[in-house]
């Protein structure tokens, strides 16, 4: 489903961020990326939704590959996944609803679709009564809900967080990870950045570290379930 | 279409202050342009009005009778640059110089002014080398003792208007480069200031093309906006003029009009796919 194969990624000013990283993320799956701070977690996640293209090596999500992809297929592509911030990147003059109806808005969904789909994906996050709150009158971790619901409203096969909770309190982070456990348990895979060991540590789900742009640690070739 | 006309008054809901601003900058540099032209045109048309006065006088020799005068002057009608000829004997040119010399009327007597032919040219024709041209050719005929055209008056109205010319063309392009680059920077604060909204649409799924459509609709009518204002600006300025300096201008003609305000809509959605172009580029 996503695919690194032999990814190397070099910025002019920076250097190398990524090192012929070869890794997948199966249907499903659930994946933690850790790491210290310019490990190379992010500079995966952009990879994956094309955000940015590799040096060398080939990145293949959902049958599209990093070598061929037309800026319209990207477009095409990101429908399906799930994009979250750790700034949650609300319009901040839109309320939670307009929100997440954005992101239907813009893909040219049927306009008598949007409310019913807004509705439910509100509804999952547990937002539905915050719906026309706009994002200054929420607390963090329900901007983050408010994100995520707008992450899921196009049904994306895997849900990719950079950092998701490290803006929240600790209330908050289990919060939205409980949340992120349950989009997972119906279906959808997930690829997520963290800081928060503790996080990590208290769930089962596979962890792939990074250092230095090269995976250091990768619990699916310890005996973790495989991709 | 109905999304895209959506959000583009959706834009000038949003922040009317900043659409406000934008037009309002459009509008002033299109003003600018459009004083400048208000100017030319009425120089060209002033050079215009001086350049129908150039005549071409042959003077007639003593004695020549009016059927050769009659016929030359036929012939001279036919010249390609010749617009009309009139035929002024002794006596009707001692009457003009007595009426146009008033303070020196008693000093002319009858038959001290010769008769002669005088030519107005066509337009297109005024220039002083085709007037040159012209008197040649009335100098060959044997009666015409002399041809008077003010050489020195014609080719220093023409060194004027070349001037004016060359000068309105390089001073009509400093304008309208300033206008372009004014207009340009006004869209691209635009975009700017949406440039959030254009990374979650990028973000979303949303094509190049869907983002780009509600800020071409939205240069162009700001473009169209700022046109109309720069329009209504430069007819007030000209109405006040008149009323103030007393000075008669001449005022666009109304497809002259229109073509302002559709060169205002171009760069307004020249600008636009410009900006956002270059923004989505960067993304």
């Amino acid at each position: 489903m996503i695919r690194f194969h032999e990814v190397t990624k070099e910025y002019q000013r920076s250097g190398t961020a990524l090192k012929e990283v070869t890794f997948r993320v199966g249907k499903g799956e659930f994946v933690f990326l850790t790491g210290p701070s310019g490990a190379g977690k992010s500079t995966i996640l952009r990879l994956s939704y094309f955000d940015e293209r590799p040096t060398s090596g080939v990145v293949r999500v959902s049958g599209v590959t990093s070598e061929h992809a037309s800026r319209r297929e990207v477009s095409k592509l990101r429908r399906r996944l799930g994009i979250i911030f750790q700034d949650f990147r609300l319009l901040e003059e839109r309320t939670a609803e307009a929100n997440v109806a954005f992101a239907l808005e813009v893909t040219g969904t049927p306009r008598p679709q949007i409310a019913p789909k807004v509705s439910r994906v509100l509804t999952q996050v547990g937002l539905a009564s915050k719906a026309t709150a706009y994002p200054r009158e929420l607390s963090g971790g329900e901007q983050q809900r408010v994100a995520i619901a707008r992450a899921l409203v196009n049904d994306p096969f895997v849900l990719i967080a950079d950092e998701p909770t490290g803006n929240l309190d600790e209330r908050a982070t289990r919060g939205v990870f409980q949340l992120l456990r349950e989009i997972n348990a119906s279906g959808t895979a997930i690829m997520m950045a963290t800081h928060d060991l503790e996080l990590v540590r208290h769930s089962d789900y596979r962890t792939v570290e990074l250092n230095r742009g090269q995976i250091v640690f990768d619990s699916a070739q310890t005996g973790g379930p495989e991709a | 279409m109905r999304r895209t006309l959506r959000d583009a008054s959706a834009a000038f809901a949003r922040s009317p202050l900043l659409i406000a601003l934008s037009v309002t900058t459009i509008a002033f540099s299109l003003f600018a342009f459009g004083l400048f032209g208000l100017v030319a045109l009425n120089i060209r048309a002033a050079l215009q009005q001086v350049e129908e006065r150039v005549e071409v006088r042959a003077f007639i020799a003593d004695g020549t009778d009016a059927e050769s005068i009659a016929a030359a002057a036929g012939d001279i009608e036919a010249f390609p640059e010749v617009q009309s000829v009139e035929i002024v004997t002794k006596d009707q040119a001692l009457a003009r110089a007595r009426k146009e010399l008033t303070e020196f009327s008693d000093v002319f007597e009858a038959g001290v002014l010769p008769a002669s032919i005088d030519i107005r040219l066509k337009p297109g024709f005024r220039d002083p080398a085709t007037v040159e041209r012209v008197a040649e050719r009335l100098r060959s005929y044997p009666f015409v003792d002399d041809v008077r055209y003010g050489e020195d008056w014609l080719v220093q109205l023409y060194r004027l208007r070349n001037i004016a010319g060359v000068a309105g063309l390089a001073l009509g392009l400093a304008f309208a480069a300033v206008a372009v680059i004014i207009i340009g920077a006004t869209i691209r604060m635009a975009v700017l200031a949406r440039a959030e909204e254009i990374s979650i649409m990028r973000l979303v799924g949303a094509t190049d093309g869907f983002i780009r459509r509600p800020f071409l609709l939205e240069g162009f009518g700001k473009g169209v906006l700022g046109g109309l204002l720069a329009l209504l600006l430069t007819w007030g300025s000209m109405h006040l003029i008149d009323r103030y300096l007393n000075f008669h201008t001449v005022f666009f003609s109304p497809s002259l009009a229109v073509l302002g305000v559709a060169a205002g809509a171009v760069i307004g959605l020249a600008g636009s796919a410009v900006a956002v172009g270059r923004h989505l580029r960067g993304l």
